[in-house]
């Protein structure tokens, strides 16, 4: 069993705008460089924060990223949240079901995503907005 | 203190000795260190002190007020040329600014007077922000102008072959750029005659679910119109990206790189190699 998580170096950008996305993905990708994630792991992470960036423009009428670095033992990795205070996701089984989509995307953004990130976490209810946190540890 | 009696009063200040629009000019000039000439200036600031000497003149100390769109006009005027220039907030403010500080009271002053250039320096300073945001006003047109053109510049369709075109993309496909990008390749594709179309995703540096199914409704969109395409410059780590995102491009054709690509669609139009080129 690995040690206790430690989270350091936490940043936040607001995700308002397109642009946002933009920057929200820098910066994990920033995070990602630093705590020495493998390229693939990095492109990885990078999209998974995109997807969930964009569900929080889209879907939350925009919220808030969380960027940390994560300690355990002696791994390290990236930690990443997006909450929103939207109407948040009724059914969150169907949510994470490939190809729905309650807009016009592919229906792949957030069930794509979790299968990115080496950990990832939704947590919704209607009316009360949504929290996704995922982490990516470097191998 | 009635309002009429503080702007003739004011009016008397400013017409006081003669002087002010010189030192105001002066004042200026010196702040701005010779990066506009002394004679643009002198115009600019005297065709401002006469606007404002009228617009206290027909009563007033309301910035706001129908008696001030000269005014107003002249610091847009002035705001504009500032921000094209490239002089920053401070250097553009300092022309209303400095026009407060050569009438400050001194010793001497009557009470009268310093009552009236409190009055005065109100007015200035609503002037000064209204400067300001005509600054900022202007400074994000020229960037939303700039931006515009750079999505004009970011997205080159070029020949490569009889009959082929490609478009590089470069840095981050959004919906917009999507737009501009399909526009063009669609035109271009009528305009060459081309069958063959190219899009490399080198340069983009993310390929999530939207820049993907934006890259899909611009392959049916060509299909459409009797051409095919191919999607070069998948990566290792984008191809295994695609994978655990599940994103499916179906029929359409993809290679590493825009080499691969190109030679693809020459062996499939039946186009002459040249020797050594077929592998």
């Amino acid at each position: 069993m690995t040690g206790p998580r430690v989270v350091e170096d936490e940043q936040s950008v607001p995700i308002g705008s397109n642009d946002d996305v933009v920057r929200a993905r820098q910066t994990v990708r920033t995070y990602a460089q630093q705590c020495g994630l493998s390229l693939v792991d990095q492109t990885k992470l990078v999209t998974a924060a995109s997807e969930l960036a964009r569900n929080t423009l889209v879907y939350g009428g925009g919220g808030l990223m969380r960027c940390a670095a994560v300690r355990s033992g002696a791994r390290v990795g990236v930690h990443a949240v997006f909450e929103d205070s939207g109407p948040g996701i009724a059914d969150l089984d169907l949510a994470l079901t490939d190809g729905w989509t309650s807009g016009g995307g592919l229906g792949l953004g957030l069930s794509g995503a979790r299968r990115l990130v080496d950990e990832f976490e939704l947590r919704s209810e209607p009316g009360s907005g949504t929290k996704v946190s995922v982490t990516k540890w470097a191998r | 203190m009635a309002v009429e009696r503080a702007s003739e009063r004011l009016v008397e200040l400013l017409t006081r000795d003669g002087a002010v629009q010189e030192q105001w000019v002066a004042a200026v000039a010196a702040s701005l260190g010779g990066r506009i000439s002394r004679a643009e200036l002198e115009r600019e600031l005297s065709d401002l002190y006469q606007a404002l000497l009228q617009a206290l003149d027909k009563g007033g100390l309301d910035w706001q007020d129908e008696a001030y769109s000269e005014v107003r006009a002249l610091l847009v005027e002035l705001s504009r040329s500032r921000a094209r220039h490239g002089f920053t907030p401070t250097e553009t403010a300092v022309s209303v600014f400095a026009g407060k500080d050569v009438l400050e009271p001194t010793a001497d002053s009557t009470a009268e007077d310093t009552a009236a250039y409190l009055q005065l320096a109100r007015l200035f300073d609503a002037l000064g922000l209204f400067t300001i945001e005509a600054y900022a006003r202007t400074r994000e047109e020229i960037i939303s102008a700039q931006a515009e053109q750079l999505l004009e510049l970011s997205t080159p369709v070029v020949k490569l072959w009889e009959g082929v075109v490609a478009v590089p993309l470069v840095g981050t496909l959004d919906s917009a750029r999507t737009q501009v990008v399909m526009e063009k390749l669609l035109q271009s594709l009528v305009d060459s005659e081309s069958e063959h179309a190219i899009i490399d995703i080198t340069g983009v540096p993310a390929v999530d679910t939207e820049v993907a199914q934006h890259l899909l409704k611009t392959v049916v969109a060509a299909r459409l119109m009797g051409a095919e395409c191919t999607i070069s410059g998948i990566r290792p780590q984008i191809a295994q990206t695609l994978v655990a995102l599940g994103v499916q491009f179906g029929d359409i054709v993809t290679k590493a790189t825009l080499a691969d690509a190109l030679r693809h669609v020459l062996q499939h139009s039946g186009a002459a190699l040249p020797s050594g080129g077929d592998r």
